[in-house]
């Protein structure tokens, strides 16, 4: 499995955000894509994940079945989280739309809890949780929605030091056992990319 | 014992504990003295034996609007003086003023379907009672539609006065509607006059039902204070990390 | 797959249900719509009893209109939009799931209110259940034709009442056809042509109304 990204562009409200992008990423690499606000990091991730459309050029994931979007998992700026559901619950359902389904499922939602440390907190309404901990719900998804590509839209704001250092192991693992995950971020030195791409300059 | 010891919910968490029982205990004895009164009065030479469904309708009646009074007091705690029982008052009195509301209307209908073998008729005072239960419904959705309790609170408080203010001025207009249309027959709901007879045990069973009302809303209120408190615990081992 | 579909339908169903979610607000609209109208027209028995299955279908159609726009407005506020698009489900499916949910929550409780409203409109007991029926029959058309205006006001944010302007014109054969089943059936004839064609545009809909939202969400992402 290989993303390759030729000649890409990307336009947002009449604005060039970059052009001219490239790049391969094999199994087991990580990309890291920094630059200041407004670059177009939140809209490269997308374009990956096929919720966008590019300007010019393509991005495809070969070696995946069905769209690039079935193949990814998008953690991005919004939680989708509801309030009104619990911890378990929002989890539960991410599950069961995305990943494993019946008994193999509801073991995979308490590993993902325990591991990003949600154990005590899942029969808890989600209103209540810290902007910390619903950053922490939201990468929880990660393990329970088992896709091979992981587009992760500034995974680490938000979280203590304890959840910058869970979330590196998340990403290493992942990438160890043959997954690609492409990071925007600001700066996140403790996420070791293969690659690292820098947009924003003005293109 | 002054209405400010009360502002404390622990006082008032006592005092419920004593209060509640005793007045559910005089509720029950003071219905069943009515009910039993009702059944022992002359039947009405006109309506028969249905009328004394009038005995649940009347005092349904005058629960229903005077809850809402009291709603509309309970709003003006929340709102100037700051009482911090205040809304939590007007939030349990809410569904149990509306309970009363609706068994007017359905004994009302009940009553219709012998009487004037139709189940409803807009006359002017079923028709103000309906518009009373709509407001009710009002209020009820709009403390459902956030969880904050302090912020669905004020609102409700703000909803309830402006509706209060606001039930002459439907009354009149009702009454206004009402005559503008001439009805065929004149229909009397509380039958040609008030003989002691009717009057006893309708006072009797409007103090039950009165009775019934203070019991149920300490219970609720009780309910209420207990359920915030989970609501902050909640919060508070939330922040803890669970 | 069925999985998904069915975890989407109950939480949807959860979301409508819990604090905050709307669920009783569309009969509560029934009733205030179906209440004023004899303010309007005065309490004439008759001519109430006469129009009443209309006033029940008016006020079942402008019910079912409202929080039509939430239904998918929603989800994409809080990003849970994005990840549908990226489920390996057809998005079809998946708006006809959020369709279903929206019927039980809003529809469903509208057929159930609507025998006791009847009452206060003086029907007679075979109207009552004509238009429960027909309503049961009809409400889904309802709101999976709104589906398309629900989708079409994920591009367009506050779009609220815009939404139900939209789609009242497309909703005119539902309300031809739902109000003549109902004189039919209380008149004893069960399933007239109207009723059928009512059936006809429910099972219509069904089909149209996810496959237009989900071309129409499809679309709305940038």
């Amino acid at each position: 499995m290989r993303l390759i990204a030729e000649n890409l562009g990307c336009q947002r409200g009449g604005r060039t955000l970059f052009r001219g992008l490239a790049f391969r990423l094999e199994a087991g690499e990580a990309l890291r894509v920094t630059g200041p606000n407004g670059a177009g990091k939140t809209s490269l991730l997308r374009l990956i994940g096929g919720l966008l459309a590019p300007a010019e050029g393509r991005v495809a994931l070969e070696g995946a079945e069905g769209r690039a979007g079935e193949a990814a998992h998008l953690v991005g700026h919004q939680d989708a989280i509801k309030s009104a559901l619990t911890v378990e619950e929002n989890l539960e359902f991410w599950c069961a739309v995305l990943g494993a389904t019946g008994g193999v499922g509801l073991a995979a939602v308490e590993a993902a809890l325990s591991a990003l440390g949600l154990s005590a907190l899942a029969q808890f309404p989600a209103r209540v949780l810290s902007a910390g901990q619903r950053r922490r719900l939201a990468l929880a998804r990660l393990l329970v929605a088992k896709r091979r590509l992981w587009l992760l839209d500034e995974p680490g704001s938000g979280l203590d030091a304890d959840g910058q250092k869970t979330l590196s192991h998340m990403i290493a693992a992942h990438i160890s056992a043959g997954g690609i995950a492409v990071v925007a971020a600001h700066g996140a030195p403790e996420i070791s990319a293969t690659r690292e791409i820098r947009l924003g300059g003005g293109a | 014992m002054p209405l400010i010891d009360l502002a404390n919910p622990h006082r008032f968490m006592q005092l419920a504990r004593v209060l509640i029982p005793a007045f559910a205990a005089l509720a029950t004895g003071l219905v069943a003295f009515g009910f039993y009164l009702g059944f022992r009065a002359p039947a009405d030479a006109l309506q028969g034996e249905a009328a004394r469904i009038m005995y649940i309708h009347v005092p349904s009646a005058w629960l229903a609007l005077g809850i809402y009074t009291l709603m509309a007091i309970a709003a003006l705690g929340t709102l100037v003086w700051r009482h911090p029982l205040a809304d939590v008052a007007g939030k349990a009195a809410a569904p149990i003023g509306a309970a009363f509301c609706l068994m007017c209307l359905l004994t009302g209908m009940l009553w219709g379907r012998p009487m004037w073998g139709a189940y409803w008729v807009w006359d002017a005072r079923l028709t103000s009672v309906l518009v009373l239960f709509l407001l009710y419904l009002g209020v009820l959705a709009l403390w459902r539609a956030t969880d904050d309790p302090l912020r669905a609170g004020r609102a409700a408080a703000i909803l309830t006065l402006v509706g209060f203010i606001n039930v002459p001025i439907v009354k009149f207009s009702v009454d206004w509607w009402n005559t503008l249309h001439q009805p065929a027959s004149v229909f009397r709901l509380d039958g040609p006059t008030i003989h002691p007879d009717i009057l006893t045990p309708l006072l009797v069973s409007a103090s039950g039902f009165a009775a019934l009302f203070v019991a149920l809303l300490l219970a609720a209120m009780r309910n209420e204070i207990l359920r915030r408190r989970v609501q902050t615990l909640t919060l508070l081992a939330a922040a803890k990390g669970g | 797959m069925s999985e998904a579909l069915k975890a989407i339908l109950v939480r949807d169903l959860k979301l409508a249900l819990r604090a905050g979610g709307g669920a009783g607000i569309g009969v509560m609209f029934f009733l205030a719509v179906v209440v004023i109208t004899p303010f309007a027209i005065g309490p004439d028995m008759k001519l109430l009893a006469r129009v009443g299955a209309a006033e029940l279908w008016i006020g079942a159609l402008l019910a079912s209109l409202l929080g039509l726009d939430r239904i998918f407005a929603a989800d994409q506020e809080d990003g849970s939009l994005d990840l549908l698009l990226m489920a390996s489900l057809p998005l079809t499916l998946v708006a006809a799931a959020k369709g279903a949910a929206h019927w039980c929550a809003t529809g469903l409780p509208l057929v159930v209110a609507a025998p006791l409203l009847g009452l206060l409109l003086g029907l007679e007991p075979t109207a009552l259940g004509a238009a429960a029926l027909t309503l049961l029959v009809g409400t889904p058309a309802l709101t999976f034709l709104g589906l398309v205006g629900a989708s079409l006001s994920v591009m367009l944010p506050r779009a609220g009442m815009l939404v139900a302007v939209l789609v009242l014109p497309l909703a005119i054969p539902v309300l031809i056809f739902g109000v003549a089943a109902t004189e039919a059936a209380s008149r004893g004839e069960l399933f007239s042509a109207p009723f059928r064609l009512l059936l006809a545009l429910s099972l219509f809909f069904l089909v149209l109304g996810p496959v237009a939202a989900a071309a129409a969400l499809r679309h709305a992402r940038d």
